[in-house]
């Protein structure tokens, strides 16, 4: 879970373009979205797309993203329950 | 009564040099596109996190328009009439190639939203509207190469018509790291140089 942890936050900041934010400073449970990092609905679509491509997730209802990318240890656990990849 | 206008400031960016009224700001030998708009980002103090989920052409656009604007010292608080009329050759062709590559394989097929967004020219004024709150008219033409005369008649227009207190008008081309320039300047009832065709070319073949 620690490594599944890692490669998202990995790849939250290289697809998403957060410049000058290192892994160490995405704590496991930081809001992703409103005051934590500040993602946008942009990001959260982006976020679904990465789902499906890294992890073979479909979310079907974009409105389920809301709770899903609550934070890193949140997406870690419904990953690691739904993955097909 | 007939209003005069002048160009009040411009700004250049290309050839790895950031220059405000011919005055250069800030220059970088390295080749790398990327590198160079991120060390202008940050030698201009441009201070703006969504700046790095641009894509290219907005990037450009933005920074210029961002050292222009700052440089007029405009207040951030308060909402501006000042419309924008940008100009290209390539349109969003380089963001729109990375699209392209992204759906190109049916079996490995997703698109990004966040490159797709950017998937029209225009957009990159809308990044310089919100930031600064410009909220007038804008247009974003496709010409086969930079044309003043078309600029000039289309800013005057909406001076005279009072439609704008100011225009913010220019050539932003992306089609590749080795094909880039932005040139804007503002149009304004205050400045020095004169608002004419040949003073426009004048200043942007500088």
């Amino acid at each position: 879970m620690e490594a599944l942890k890692k490669e998202l936050k990995e790849n939250i900041i290289e697809q998403l373009n957060l410049e000058d934010i290192s892994i160490e400073e995405i704590g496991d449970n930081d809001p992703l979205f409103g005051d934590g990092l500040g993602l946008d609905s942009i990001d959260a679509l982006e976020l679904i797309v990465m789902l499906d491509k890294d992890y073979g997730i479909k979310l079907t209802d974009p409105k389920e993203g809301k709770a899903i990318f609550e934070s890193v240890e949140v997406m870690a656990n419904y990953i690691s329950a739904n993955r097909t990849k | 009564m007939t209003q005069n206008n002048y160009i009040k400031s411009y700004v250049h960016v290309k050839n790895n040099t950031v220059s405000l009224n011919g005055k250069v700001i800030y220059t970088d030998n390295d080749p790398d596109f990327k590198s160079f708009i991120k060390g202008a980002y940050k030698a201009t103090e441009t201070k703006y996190p969504k700046f790095f989920k641009m894509d290219s052409l907005s990037k450009l656009a933005f920074l210029a328009g961002d050292v222009l604007l700052n440089a007029e010292q405009l207040a951030t608080e308060v909402e501006h009439n000042i419309a924008l009329i940008f100009s290209n050759k390539a349109s969003s062709l380089d963001t729109d190639r990375k699209h392209q590559e992204s759906i190109q394989d049916k079996d490995n097929y997703f698109p990004s939203p966040a490159v797709f967004v950017y998937t029209l020219p225009n957009i990159c004024i809308g990044e310089i509207s919100i930031k600064h709150k410009l909220y007038s008219e804008n247009s974003f033409f496709i010409f086969d190469s930079f044309n003043a005369a078309h600029l000039e008649v289309y800013a005057t227009s909406l001076l005279v018509d009072n439609k704008a207190d100011g225009v913010l008008c220019g050539w932003t081309e992306f089609d590749g790291e080795d094909n880039y320039e932005a040139f804007l300047y503002l149009v304004s009832p205050e400045g020095k140089i004169e608002h004419n065709t040949e003073e426009i070319i004048k200043l942007y073949s500088n």
